[in-house]
């Protein structure tokens, strides 16, 4: 029979040596942290990594939501968004002209799946991964779309949750300033200078 | 759950006899603990004895191929995460790799490593939920499950630090991979590594000779290599019965030639075999684990002038797969120079391996049907997609 | 590896009669395929499967692919390197193709693309199955069989696999137009209705 050429020792032996494994695990898990890895919930939360993602949400510079918003409303995430979960329209001036700014931008979170495609396919950096995850709402459908002004998080917000990723963002957008500064300053001192000669 | 009269039965070749059996038909699922899912299994039962056994799939079926085919080839990497939901980042890898062939992408060496990392991790932590999953199917829920998962939240850790997600990782790119690893997570990817034997041996001690366990699977759902061949078996299942057949090996995709490392392989088909190899694949995969680790290299993470976004194959096909942990995950995908795949097929290794359940099953006692269901390792994300 | 243009050759040798003709594809995976006749398919597979030198004794993946008729764009012929596909293709009416990918285990070589087309796209759609000679094929041809309705002539269980029964038509073609959403809010609705077509 197959079942006897397991058997070393005696039969039981193999029940045996599973149970000192168990004894192990309960004496272990009350001083060894590797053998109790959990925490009691509510009350007690495990720290997020930087990196750990939820839902999007919009980043605006300074202290108005209004005006600092980064998002231009190019629709590049809109597109690109593989549960089709965002919905922008663009705002728009007195005259109709399309303004590049959003006048609604909405994200149904309960179909977004939250795979960042859409921070990650922005050209502006406007929108970014939320860490929050406690989303739940009692009525499915108006409590689970943010709106923009649910969506708009100051700068700081972003540097709370997400240090690195953050400072690099700033950094690499002040470089892209100075550079446009330093292109406008140019073109204005060879504007000066041809206007100069043209007179 | 209703009795059915064996003449009803007598055409398909199933019961017979006198006029006093009585066959049971048993449809067990999608709702059952013990399914991995919603899955659906119509038994024919003759007292316990499994005499006839069909699948119903599709409880979870979303089209994704459909899905897919209308929309660009960036947006569908989170929605292969979400096929085989334990293993997300091989479904990536299998998805990149398929792309990367249709549209002649090279990938930077340093990428290949990471890849190489993530995917031995990835089989890790599928495997060690397998034992748990396998113990909870023969009864003993709770103990091992408890020690798998615990264990395996190491590896989500690590997944998400790195990629931000826990499960859905969403990290591969056409031509590299997202994003550089945070400052750390290799330190602490080798504490893992480093931590993983205790915990193999600690597994092995409470189940390898454990008589319940060796009872329950030994003899039970055997499957002969010919067969297993000839149903397009793939994975461990099918090097449980012998055929030595690793795509990793075969194929040697990525840098996998570069690591030395072993195939284990099965003698008797069993589900024991099939608990045994699994065991065996994960300190083989420690072994990979190790020689990548030391060996990463400095580079790029993702080739400089790949469009990631927007981009148009040329015109072609390619089918393409990996070694995933469940078996060959192929990604069959036609170009027509659009931004959008004209078909894209997964071919996906669950759905396969169950080609042989019935045969594993018959003769069998209802209480093993479960068992054997568990050694096969489906993920119903995957079957029905 | 062999190339596609040599297992054709060799197969012809053994069974000169049999349609075969090869596909070339020119994107950079190099994946030529073999297009098989009907009628000769069973044959055909069953000597891929068996020859000492080719042993594909591993079919795996089969699928179908949906190819509408489409307005021809470039006339086959004048079509410029890399487009041939399509030249050729669209010179064809309308078609269902199954598509296999063989290898074997045995030799560990592979994958040798087989495809397989219906004579058009509405009442012609019988093609044979090859579940016989790979049982592997069994859930794949009854999936082609639900989303793409080709019906595989001696396969053994031929249902639907993903849908239900009652299910009517088959989601894979290109002209399925699905139902439209019903739940969804409504700035959403659009979108997303628009995406599944
Ligand atoms: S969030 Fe970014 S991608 Fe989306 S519309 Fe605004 S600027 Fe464009
Ligand atoms: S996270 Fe993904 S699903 Fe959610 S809004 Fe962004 S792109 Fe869409």
């Amino acid at each position: 029979m197959k079942l006897l050429k397991h058997i070393r020792f005696l039969p039981g032996s193999g029940i045996l040596k599973g149970m000192l494994v168990t004894a192990r695990n309960l004496i272990g898990s009350y001083y060894d942290p590797r053998r109790l890895r959990t925490v009691r919930y509510p009350e007690e939360r495990l720290p997020l990594p930087e990196n750990s993602r939820s839902v999007p949400f919009l980043v605006y510079d300074g202290d108005d939501a209004e005006t600092g918003l980064r998002c231009v409303a190019c629709h590049i995430c809109e597109t690109e968004c593989p549960a089709r979960a965002i919905h922008i329209v663009n705002a728009c001036d007195k005259r109709g002209k399309v303004l590049k700014r959003p006048h609604r931008f909405e994200i149904d979170i309960s179909a977004c799946m939250g795979c960042q495609i859409c921070s990650e396919v922005c050209p502006f950096d406007a929108i970014m991964m939320d860490n929050a995850y406690n989303h739940a709402a009692f009525e499915r459908f108006d409590s689970l779309t943010l709106t923009r002004e649910r969506l708009a998080k100051p700068n700081a917000y972003f540097h709370r949750i997400k240090p690195t990723e953050a400072a690099e963002i700033d950094s690499r957008l002040a470089a892209d300033r100075s550079r446009m500064e330093e292109r406008r300053r140019k073109k204005e001192a060879a504007n000066a200078t041809h206007n100069e000669s043209a007179r | 759950m209703r009795l059915v009269e064996p003449e009803g039965f007598g055409a398909n070749g199933v019961g017979g006899g006198d006029g006093d059996e009585r066959l049971l038909e048993l449809s067990m699922g999608p709702q059952h603990p013990s399914t991995h899912g919603v899955f659906r299994m119509n038994v024919v039962l003759d007292g316990e004895t499994v005499v006839r056994l069909q699948p119903v799939f599709g409880y979870l079926h979303r089209n994704h191929e459909k899905i897919a085919e209308s929309q660009s080839y960036l947006a569908s990497i989170p929605y292969t995460d979400r096929l085989d939901y334990f293993c997300s980042l091989s479904n990536n890898w299998a998805y990149v790799r398929a792309v990367e062939t249709l549209a002649g992408i090279p990938v930077p060496e340093r990428a290949e490593y990471i890849r190489v990392i993530l995917a031995e991790l990835t089989r890790l932590q599928n495997h060690t939920v397998f034992l748990g999953f396998l113990l909870g199917d023969m009864g003993g829920w709770g103990t091992a499950l408890m020690y798998a998962f615990r264990q395996r939240e190491e590896i989500l850790d690590l997944f998400e630090a790195l990629t931000g997600s826990r499960m859905m990782c969403n990290y591969m790119r056409f031509g590299g991979c997202r994003c550089e690893l945070p400052s750390g997570w290799m330190e602490q990817a080798r504490a893992v590594v480093a931590g993983y034997p205790a915990f193999l041996d600690e597994m092995e001690q409470l189940l390898v000779e454990n008589e319940i366990l060796v009872a329950r699977t030994q003899g039970v759902g055997v499957v002969s290599a010919e067969k297993a061949v000839n149903a397009g078996l793939t994975g461990p299942i099918l090097r449980a019965a012998g055929v030595d057949y690793d795509i990793r090996k075969v194929d040697r995709y990525g840098i996998y030639d570069r690591f030395s490392y072993r195939v284990p392989l099965g003698e008797h088909g069993d589900t024991y075999d099939r608990m045994m190899i699994r065991l065996l694949e994960m300190r083989e995969s420690l072994k990979i684990l190790q020689q990548a680790m030391a060996d990463l290299p400095e580079g790029p993470i993702l080739h400089s002038d790949v469009q990631v976004r927007n981009l148009c194959p040329p015109e072609g096909e390619a089918y393409c797969r990996v070694e995933a942990p469940k078996g060959e995950l192929g990604f069959y995908l036609i170009s027509d120079n659009t931004a959008r795949p004209y078909r894209y097929r997964i071919r996906p290794p669950s759905l396969i391996n169950l080609t042989l359940l019935e045969e594993m099953s018959l003769g069998m006692k209802i209480a093993d049907v479960m068992v054997i269901l568990g050694s096969i390792d489906i993920v119903l994300g995957e079957v029905d997609r | 590896m062999i190339s596609a243009e040599q297992i054709r050759e060799h197969v012809l040798h053994a069974r000169p009669d049999a349609g075969l003709e090869l596909i070339s594809n020119l994107c950079p995976s190099c994946q030529d395929s073999l297009l098989v006749a009907a009628e000769d398919a069973v044959e055909v597979a069953r000597l891929l499967r068996d020859d000492p030198e080719l042993r594909l004794d591993y079919c795996s993946n089969v699928t179908g692919v949906d190819w509408p008729e489409r307005p021809v764009r470039t006339p086959p012929g004048s079509a410029p390197a890399g487009q041939r596909m399509r030249a050729e293709v669209a010179a064809r009416p309308g078609c269902f193709e199954v598509v296999y990918h063989l290898f074997s285990m045995s030799l560990k070589h592979g994958p040798v693309v087989l495809r397989m087309r219906t004579e058009n796209r509405s009442d012609r759609v019988r093609l044979p199955s090859l579940t016989p000679i790979w049982h592997s094929a069994e859930f794949q041809e009854r999936e082609v069989f639900d989303l793409y309705g080709i019906r595989f002539d001696g396969h053994p269980d031929l249902r639907r696999l993903l849908m239900w029964e009652e299910f009517e038509g088959h989601p894979m073609r290109k002209d399925y137009l699905p139902p439209a959403e019903d739940d969804v809010r409504e700035p959403f609705a659009a979108a997303r209705n628009r995406m599944v077509q």
